[in-house]
Order: C-alpha cells, then structure tokens, then sequence
C-alpha cells in the first residue's frame, strides 16, 4: 500500500518568536524555518513500514508557498520515494488543507494517511481529525505505537489518563505523537539522492478548494509577560515566602 | 439560540473540565444544553445536572459511545447540530480528537484552545506554543469550540436541569475499543491540582523520580507532572507531560525541579499563579519565569523542602 504523509513548513522550533509591533502576526522575516517536529516523526513511521514490507511507496506532501519545495525535500532524504506541492501563497486554515488532502487521497489511494498531530505554528491540532471526518475513515490521532495489519491497524494512542488501544478499519488517518519514534537524520547521499525525486506541483484549483479564510484575525499580541521574581537562598526562606508572601501554602 | 457542550468524563464521573468548560459555553450568551455520551453514565448526566449553567443534559447511552471514541460521538454530535449554533468541547485528548471531526462534517473550521470569549463569534487563542495571542472572529455559520480549560473557573454546582434521552446514532463500525492502560493514582489531577511539583531531565532515572519527587508531592497533596525529557527518558509516564504539546495547567504553586524552561514546557505552566524553580544552573531559563528560584541542588534540597511542610 501506499501512504501519505502530509508535512507542513513552520517556523524552527529553536526560534523565538517575535509578534510584530503592529499586531498584525508574528514576524516570520528571516526565520529559519523547517518540517514541523511531529511530520518529521509521521515520516519516519511511513519510512519504517515501508522498510518492513508493509508499504510500497511513501509520498510526501505540503501545501504551502514555492519554499515549502525544501521541506518535501527533508521529506525525500529522510526516504520519501516522491512529493507533491500543492502551491499557495495564502495563509491555509486546517479545513482548506483537508480538503486538498481528500482531493490528493482520491487521486493516489493511499493506504494509511499519517500526519502530525499538531502543527507548532497554528497549535490547530485538527486537519488528521477533519481528513478522516472528509473521508469517513477511521482515526488514530496521538499515536504513541502503530501495528499495521493486513485490513486493520492498531493504534496506541496517548490520551489523558494514560494510554488507550484502537483497532480500525483500513484505510485509515494516524497522527503521530512525540513518542512514536525518533526520527532519523538524512545523510548527505540521499540528500543528493533527494535532488533528483520527483515533485508534482498542483494548485489549490485543481481541487476545486477555496482556501480562503474562515477565520479573520483580529489582532495578534505578545502574552503578558511575568516578571522574573527573587532568588531565595535556602528552603527555609522559600517556604516562608510561600507561606507569608505567596499565601500558597 | 443554544449552544451544545460535550461532556467529558470518565469511571462514571462527570470530570472538571466539563465545568470549567460550562463557564466558557456560558460566556457564548445562550443556553447550554449538556451532551453526556457513554453507557451507564445516568450518574454522570446527574452530576452534569446539578452545574449551574446547564439548561438541559442529554443523555445518550450505546455500546459504541462507551469509550467516546471520536467516529462515533462525531456521527452523534453532528446528527443533533442542526438544533444549535456552538458546540463547546473542553480541550482534552477526548476533546481535541472528536471536535476537529465533527467540525469538518458540519464545514466549520474550528476554534481550537480558547483562552477567552470575546463575544459569540470572537475568541482569544494562544498560537506558537504561547509566545502570541491571536484574537479571531469566525465567519462561519455554527462555531465549534474547544476550551483551554486552565483559564476558566469551574461552574458551581447548585443547578437542576431537565434530564433527557436522546437516541443513539447507528453504529459506524469503523474503530473500536481494544484496550487501554491508564495510570492509577490517588493524588490531585494534574489539570485541576492546586500545587503541583514538576522533575525534569535532571531527575536521572524512573526510581530517583520516585524516591526525590513523590515524598514532597505527598507531603503537599501535589500533582506530579514533568518535562518530555523526563517523560521520554522514561522516568515519569507520558500523561505527565506538562507543556505545549502535553497538559495546559494553572495551579496556585508549580514547582519545578531540574527542569531548565524550554519554551514549549513553559507554554503549559508559565499562567500559574506562583511559580518555583530549583535548578543548580542559576542561568537557567525557568527563572525568568519564577517568583521564587532556588539555586540548588534538588537532591539536597528536595528533603528538606519535604521536612518543612510536614
Ligand atoms: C515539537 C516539540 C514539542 C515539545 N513539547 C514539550 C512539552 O509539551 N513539554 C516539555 O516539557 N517539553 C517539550 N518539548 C521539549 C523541550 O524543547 C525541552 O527539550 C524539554 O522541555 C527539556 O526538558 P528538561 O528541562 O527536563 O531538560 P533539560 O533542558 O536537559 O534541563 C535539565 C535542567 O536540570 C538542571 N539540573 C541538572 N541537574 C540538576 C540537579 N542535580 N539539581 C537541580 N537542577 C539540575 C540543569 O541545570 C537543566 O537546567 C518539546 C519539543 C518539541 C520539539
Ligand atoms: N499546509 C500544510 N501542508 C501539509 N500538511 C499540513 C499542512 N497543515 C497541516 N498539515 C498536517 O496536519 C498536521 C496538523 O496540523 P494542524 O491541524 O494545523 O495542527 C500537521 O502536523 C501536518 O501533518
């Protein structure tokens, strides 16, 4: 079987980030930026099935301007087989991505879709859910562990009072949490390699998907910011304060 | 005008994030109806009842909602939204898994991780694990909304709602429940803890974090999170995991031990009320953040620390 793995270019996750004095967003001029960590962990588990035989073709996709060409590179040296780019300079909320992943779904019949489970951008966590809502597949979102069977798939998934098993019905969507595994880094021959994959360009039209906005940003500002306190010299001191100061104890 | 909130709960109790996040539905202006899925959860619809803020509770009971996976509870939630304008879901794993689905059904883009409700159709959501907070405004006909629990106050109990039936969707067959391993404790919730004591990398290994860390934590009735190094070296289990991409918290007291402040661990603690830090690297980030630091060894200070509150 095929799968896809959608991996979206954001903002390095080292890089502090600036709002612009003028509210209008977050300054993204000059910023390093690459594959968000959790499509990176969504490559690798694709990378690993295809190694044990139970996939045959990784494909790798970003919807997002001409620069979003480099993270589908990432994507091809780490081992993806090829790539599309679906071109758009608009800002893409998760239901427009969806959308267009539904349309590249019908188009290849992948097997599996694995996306990250959150974008650190956005922080939406949503376009795995709303795929499979699109589809009317089954979802494993979270996924700490994926056993992939011949017409099912279990999924570990990391929920709040620990961990919950599912089993669902392929084709199915899986989003990866952190702990699913730990992604490799590409070597330098197949970052050459990686040059001379193939990657498709498309558009969202060729999708018949409006990307515009379903969401206007009103402002965007810096959180309150706290002020660093006092350092305390022993225990004693802080369990006063805590006590006498704080009142928390 | 009505707006639909999906209960959260779990063992046959109504959990506080669903009161938290009536506050929130609240705030939309218009009634609130309380969605309780599950079987045998007539006790939960109870407890829901008895929230002030909750117009009505529906209760729905079926085999395939007992553990409220997301195929399912999306086919029944979006089978009843013709009848209201928000659907409001605390932003919990449950949350978060279900609501994106049953947004995309009704063609909605969803609000994710309010932090506060402007009007009806206005929202605060932090973005970039919390260095902005964006304002939007959806255009969309119907809003569907998960709620950051950690900034609303929990709805009082004191109300006496009408409890009724609503019939359960056919079954989607598409997932199922295969198991689960949930971690057993009897301390306070990490999500609604007053104190919480948090260990880091530093920690070393799973038996110093419970042989340095659980003693204060009992000696304070504290939660215990950590950090996702300590969580992915192993030394505390994964629903632990306080952060950007683990649990949003805000107790009274966090304390932070061996844990240097990475922006994406103070995304999920820095709107505590009173902050600690006790690191040995008096450079260490966390203590920009931190009303009181401990430049210490938290080896040698964390007993001591123990004895004092006792
Ligand atoms: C996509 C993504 C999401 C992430 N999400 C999260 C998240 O949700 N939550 C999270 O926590 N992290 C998250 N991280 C990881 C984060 O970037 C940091 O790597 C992590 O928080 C570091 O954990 P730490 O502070 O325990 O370890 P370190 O950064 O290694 O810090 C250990 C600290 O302990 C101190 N120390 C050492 N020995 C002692 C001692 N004996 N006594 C006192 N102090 C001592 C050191 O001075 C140091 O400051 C995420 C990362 C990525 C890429
Ligand atoms: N523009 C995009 N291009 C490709 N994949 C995306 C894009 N946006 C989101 N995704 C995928 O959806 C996941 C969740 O994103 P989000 O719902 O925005 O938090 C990401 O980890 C990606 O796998």
């Amino acid at each position: 079987m095929k799968i896809l793995v959608p991996v979206k270019r954001v903002i390095d996750y080292n890089v502090k980030v600036r709002v612009k004095p003028d509210g209008s967003g977050v300054d993204l001029a000059n910023v390093k930026m690459s594959m968000n960590p959790f499509d990176e962990i969504a490559v690798e588990e694709a990378l690993r099935l295809k190694e044990a035989g139970k996939a045959t073709e990784v494909i790798v996709v970003s919807v997002g301007p001409q620069q979003a060409t480099e993270t589908l590179r990432t994507g091809l040296a780490m081992g993806a087989d090829r790539g599309i780019l679906v071109k758009t300079d608009a800002t893409t909320e998760p239901l427009a991505v969806a959308k267009i992943l539904k349309g590249i779904v019908e188009a290849e019949e992948p097997g599996l879709v694995i996306l990250g489970k959150q974008a650190i951008d956005d922080d939406c966590n949503q376009t795995g859910q709303m795929l499979a809502a699109l589809l009317g597949w089954a979802q494993g979102t979270f996924a700490s562990k994926v056993d992939l069977g011949d017409d099912t798939v279990d999924v570990i998934r990391e929920v709040d009072g620990g961990l919950q098993t599912v089993k669902l019905k392929l084709p199915a969507i899986v989003t990866t949490d952190l702990r699913l595994n730990e992604p490799r880094y590409a070597s330098l021959p197949n970052i050459m390699k990686a040059k001379k994959k193939p990657i498709d360009e498309k558009t969202p039209d060729d999708f018949g998907v409006d990307v515009s906005p379903r969401l206007t940003v009103v402002s965007t500002v810096e959180p309150a910011s706290r002020q660093a306190g006092v350092k305390v010299d022993s225990v004693a001191e802080l369990v006063d304060k805590l006590k006498n100061e704080a009142g928390v104890l | 005008m009505t707006t639909l909130l999906v209960a959260e709960h779990a063992g046959g109790e109504l959990s506080d994030a669903t009161a938290k996040a009536l506050t929130a539905a609240v705030a939309l202006g218009s009634d609130v109806h309380v969605l309780v899925a599950g079987s045998d959860v007539k006790p939960v619809a109870e407890s829901a009842a008895a929230l002030t803020g909750a117009a009505k509770v529906l209760v729905t009971e079926s085999a395939e909602l007992a553990n409220q996976l997301a195929e399912p509870m999306a086919a029944l939630i979006v089978d009843m939204a013709g009848g209201y304008d928000a659907i409001v879901a605390p932003a919990t794993a449950n949350g978060k898994n279900i609501l994106p689905r049953v947004a995309a059904l009704l063609d909605v883009m969803q609000i994710s991780d309010v932090t506060a409700v402007i009007d009806a159709e206005t929202f605060e959501r932090p973005i970039y694990a919390g260095n902005a907070i964006q304002t939007v405004k959806s255009g969309d006909p119907k809003k569907v909304i998960t709620v950051r629990t950690s900034t609303f106050a929990s709805a009082e109990a004191g109300g006496s709602a009408a409890i009724e039936d609503v019939a359960a969707p056919a079954e989607t067959g598409l997932s199922e429940f295969a198991g689960e391993e949930l971690s057993k404790s009897d301390r306070p919730e990490l999500t609604s803890a007053k104190i919480i004591i948090s260990g880091g990398r530093a920690l070393g290994s799973e038996e110093k974090f419970q042989e340095v860390i659980m003693p204060v934590a009992d000696a304070l009735g504290a939660a215990v999170g950590a950090s996702r190094a300590a969580v992915d070296a192993g030394y505390a289990p994964n629903d632990w995991q306080v952060g950007q991409t683990g649990k949003v918290v805000a107790p009274d007291l966090y304390i932070a031990c061996g844990i240097s402040g990475a922006i994406q661990h103070l995304a999920g603690m820095k709107d505590s009320k009173v902050i600690v830090a006790i690191n040995k690297d008096e450079e260490a980030p966390i203590f920009q953040v931190a009303d009181y630091g401990l430049v210490a060894d938290l080896f040698e200070v964390l007993p001591d620390l123990k004895a004092a509150v006792e």
